[in-house]
């Protein structure tokens, strides 16, 4: 249907190579980019597992219903991705907007949760040099060597979920712009200041929090500079984006976790 | 923006708006089906490699229904598809051949 439905294009035009609009072709393109980039932390981490005899399995019982909970939400902010796509083409600005928010909510919930697993894994020791010390936290048993004899765990733990983190943070706040527009400036600087304020010092959330008030500036250039309101290919694009986010979690969930599980 | 473009995007959306909304349901639900499976294996206690056969097996299918589906590239054109695929499984396929070799050799060698 898709190369028929191309050649309906009038003739006075040349029909894209691609059969599609630039910016989705400028998306995919970075999305290529992308895949490479958690190719690569993938393998390393990967590559560690396999070649490190006594390689942790951190991950008991609970870490794995949080991280399976945590998959449910993103498989469902991709399922209310796709409605929120559906109701642009339709052009129901309502429904576009009601099933991004829904959207930013269940990213909302994978960020928080993946937070609290973090900041548990901190507590008990498994943390990384430039990560400040928990005060009053003893390192758990399982913990207490790891940092010296299996270094690359914490490194590529750390490294691969914190990158997919920061990516689905990114993809909070970019369905946030295209839902709401300026209106979404102040809710991002409050969410910067609570989620700044709300930390402890040790918690490395108390600095990244700054990826926010960062966001909020360049946001907020862009805003002034190019001021426009978002169609349906605006959407389409952000929702390749979202849906990217969620197909790398599909890899790291069983990868990072199921294979470090330790069941009891 | 240049009419051409314009012209593009109203015929993506108009092919978006034949895409059956119930499918996108059904897809959703087998994600969530074979997650609910690579959890129960995870407390069967499976050999690894045959876990990890599994989990990528499975990790693969969830994969190509978010990029078919969900991401809609089984609704483009033929150039498309090829052109996306074909590189970043040519640029993994060349990460698995350098990669692999030498961590399975450090793992029979010993770590050290």
């Amino acid at each position: 249907m898709a190369e028929s439905a191309l050649h309906d294009i009038p003739s006075v035009y040349e029909p894209s190579l691609f059969g599609t609009y630039s910016k989705k072709i400028g998306m995919w393109l970075f999305l290529l980019s992308d895949s490479l980039t958690f190719g690569a932390l993938l393998y390393a981490y990967s590559y560690g597992r396999i070649s490190t005899a006594n390689w942790p399995t951190p991950f008991h019982s609970a870490s794995i219903v949080n991280a399976t909970v945590m998959t449910a939400f993103l498989l469902t902010s991709s399922l209310t991705m796709v409605l929120a796509v559906r109701a642009s083409v339709d052009r129901n600005a309502k429904a576009q907007t009601l099933w991004l928010l829904a959207t930013m909510v269940c990213g909302v919930g994978f960020i928080v949760l993946h937070g609290r697993e973090w900041s548990n894994l901190i507590a008990e020791g498994l943390t990384l040099p430039m990560f400040p010390a928990v005060p009053g936290h003893e390192a758990a048993s399982e913990f207490v060597n790891v940092s010296k004899t299996v270094p690359q765990f914490a490194a590529t733990f750390f490294g691969l979920t914190g990158m997919h983190m920061l990516h689905v943070t990114l993809g909070v706040i970019y369905l946030g712009v295209v839902a709401l527009r300026r209106k979404f400036i102040p809710i991002l600087l409050v969410l910067w200041l609570v989620a700044w304020l709300g930390t402890p010092v040790y918690s490395p959330f108390h600095y990244g929090a700054h990826v926010l008030l960062i966001a909020a500036i360049v946001i907020s250039i862009i805003l002034w500079l190019k001021p426009k309101v978002y169609d349906s290919s605006d959407v389409e694009v952000a929702g390749l984006y979202w849906h990217f986010v969620d197909l790398v979690w599909m890899f790291i969930f069983p990868l990072v976790y199921l294979m470090s599980a330790k069941i009891l | 923006m240049d009419t051409t473009q314009l012209a593009i995007e109203e015929r993506v959306a108009e092919e978006h708006r034949h895409h059956s909304k119930p499918l996108f349901f059904y897809v959703w639900a087998a994600l969530l089906v074979m997650t609910a499976i690579e959890v129960y294996l995870t407390y069967q206690n499976l050999p690894p490699v045959k876990m990890l056969t599994i989990l990528l097996g499975l990790s693969f299918i969830k994969a190509a229904l978010i990029i078919g589906y969900f991401m809609h590239l089984k609704y483009e054109v033929s150039v498309m598809k090829w052109a996306t695929i074909c590189s970043v499984v040519g640029c993994l396929i060349i990460m698995t051949i350098f990669f692999f070799p030498d961590a399975f050799r450090i793992l029979h060698i010993g770590v050290k």
